[in-house]
């Protein structure tokens, strides 16, 4: 658990001297902010003191920002070599993998803090459903979680941070859309399955308040599988 | 903290990188590995780390197996990777805290271990910039500080002097020579003299087979068996000379050395020295003796030798 911690801690420090913090954290807060606040279907159009807005925009925007964030944590190591060093050391290979994805997941909890002035003001406007928000927040974190698992996963694959960005782009897109516009369009068994993979979904279920166990397994599920490929693939560098 | 490795193979698709090796190094003993690019030295050295999985053949780290314990192995070994990879954004206090942590030193030892290794390995005035901005010896310090910190029995450095000025490399070697007396070190090199005057022991590796295994002065021995001197004698006549020195009977063979009358080569017969007689014959022919040398075998001669066939 220690272990996990010191490499926890030093991605996160990395994140905030390289700035990629930062950048992330206002980017976030201004993408967000302006759709949810100041664009034509913002939260004063929709006439409900609601954060659905913002939710639908987070979705997205999340979506991008997470493969951003994760394309250098294994392929940075790949290309300098520090993996090496990092498994020369007494830890498991599990422990840092482990460590880079609750750095990442700490970063995107705290962009999702700042979001809060958000809900405190949407709560003056007027009668908001306390719940919702609160899951909503979960779905988010959820998703994110799912998203960073899939990211990391990409990255250990090359010593290329590009190749990280874009393949989890790529699986990202599958679970994010494409399987749930599939989906639409079959029905019978084969559509549920499509439905079933389609982070949409399951995420929109959270965030309408409805905190489901599939919808936990789902993304407990994504964040397992993505974590278990890459210490297959870090075992290879054993071989 | 000995180390034992035993009938070690290691395949890279249909290349075999390490043949069936087996060795012991001994705690206090500077093992040198030798060997031509891509003769099997850094897989090797990865294997005893753990860091890579053998296809076969069993590596003991003291009363630890590489194969069962990885962790315990790892605790007691410290490893300076070819190429030194480091953070480059960290600084080299923040990056050194970083290393003791996943050395699992004790916290309240940290600040003390790190202050160490600042002055161990020349430090002092650089120990709070990046990495980054370091220039490649100062990197290669911060490499050493980095497998020294956790005071390691067992010392894994694989071409620890690449990049160093001629100074920093005396005072690494001096270093790596002090921590040698009480640990168990095997570094790799391709400078041959940075070996012989490092290591008590050398080890020449050439298509992952060991071709030679022994000191400096052992490997002279069995690369040519016979004593070359160099001989200097005055108040003679070239032709006495040469008549005399070519009937003793443990001589082989004399050659004049053209560029001065009174110097000679002298090889003796395999496995006998010449010296004694030679001194003798110029007692009883009262001449002068001034020059008695003998000539080493350059290990480059040796190292040639072994790995060009």
């Amino acid at each position: 658990m220690k272990q996990i911690w010191i490499i926890c801690r030093r991605e996160l420090n990395s994140f905030f001297d390289s700035l990629m913090a930062y950048i992330m954290i206002i980017a976030f807060l201004g993408f967000s902010g302006f759709f949810t606040w100041l664009y034509v279907a913002d939260v004063f159009y929709s006439q409900q003191a609601s954060l659905q807005i913002f939710f639908d925009i987070a979705f997205w925007t999340l979506f991008f920002f997470i493969p951003a964030l994760t394309m250098g944590q294994l392929a940075e190591e790949n290309r300098a070599g520090t993996i090496e060093f990092l498994l020369t050391k007494p830890i498991k290979d599990v422990h840092v993998i482990v460590g880079k994805f609750l750095a990442t997941l700490i970063l995107i909890c705290i962009a999702l803090l700042m979001t809060i002035p958000y809900y405190i003001t949407v709560a003056n406007i007027g009668p908001v459903d306390h719940g919702a928000v609160i899951s909503g927040y979960i779905g988010l974190i959820l998703m994110s979680a799912a998203y960073i698992s899939i990211g990391i996963f990409a990255s250990s694959i090359s010593n290329n941070q590009i190749v990280g960005f874009l393949l989890a782009i790529f699986v990202g897109i599958l679970f994010h859309w494409i399987f749930g516009m599939v989906a639409g369009g079959i029905s019978g068994f084969f559509g549920e399955v499509l439905n079933f993979l389609s982070t949409r979904a399951h995420f929109e279920s959270i965030a309408r308040g409805v905190l489901d166990t599939t919808d936990l397994v789902f993304f407990i599920s994504i964040v397992v599988l993505g974590l278990a490929s890459t210490e297959t693939i870090l075992a290879r560098k054993h071989q | 903290m000995d180390i034992v490795i035993n009938k070690l193979t290691k395949q890279y698709g249909i290349q075999k990188a390490v043949d069936d090796i087996t060795f012991t190094v001994k705690t206090g003993e500077v093992l040198g590995f030798l060997g031509p690019n891509g003769a099997g030295k850094t897989t090797t050295m990865k294997a005893i780390t753990s860091f890579l999985i053998p296809d076969a053949g069993e590596i003991t780290v003291g009363n630890y197996s590489v194969s069962e314990e990885p962790e315990e192995v790892k605790k007691v070994i410290g490893y300076l990777p070819e190429h030194n990879p480091l953070y480059p954004e960290m600084n080299v206090i923040d990056y050194l805290k970083f290393v003791a942590e996943l050395q699992r030193i004790d916290k309240s030892r940290i600040p003390e271990r790190i202050l160490e290794m600042v002055n161990v390995c020349g430090l002092e005035g650089e120990k709070h910039k990046k990495i980054n901005e370091l220039s490649k010896g100062y990197r290669q310090r911060v490499g050493l500080a980095q497998a020294l910190i956790h005071d390691p029995d067992v010392l894994i450095l694989d071409e620890p002097t690449t990049g160093l000025d001629p100074n920093q490399i005396v005072e690494i070697r001096e270093l790596i020579k002090n921590i040698g007396r009480e640990k168990t070190v095997i570094l790799s090199s391709h400078i041959l003299a940075e070996v012989e005057a490092t290591c008590d022991r050398i080890m020449i590796i050439n298509k992952g087979k060991i071709v030679a295994d022994g000191t400096s002065e052992e490997l002279r021995k069995h690369a040519h068996g016979k004593e070359i001197l160099r001989v200097t004698i005055e108040g003679a006549e070239r032709n006495d000379v040469i008549t005399a020195v070519q009937e003793l009977d443990t001589v082989d063979l004399i050659d004049p050395i053209d560029s001065d009358d009174s110097c000679y080569e002298v090889q003796s017969r395999p496995e006998l020295s010449s010296r004694k007689e030679i001194f003798q014959l110029c007692c009883k022919k009262g001449w002068i003796l001034t020059e008695l040398t003998p000539i080493q075998t350059k290990l480059e001669d040796i190292f040639h030798e072994l790995t060009m066939n």
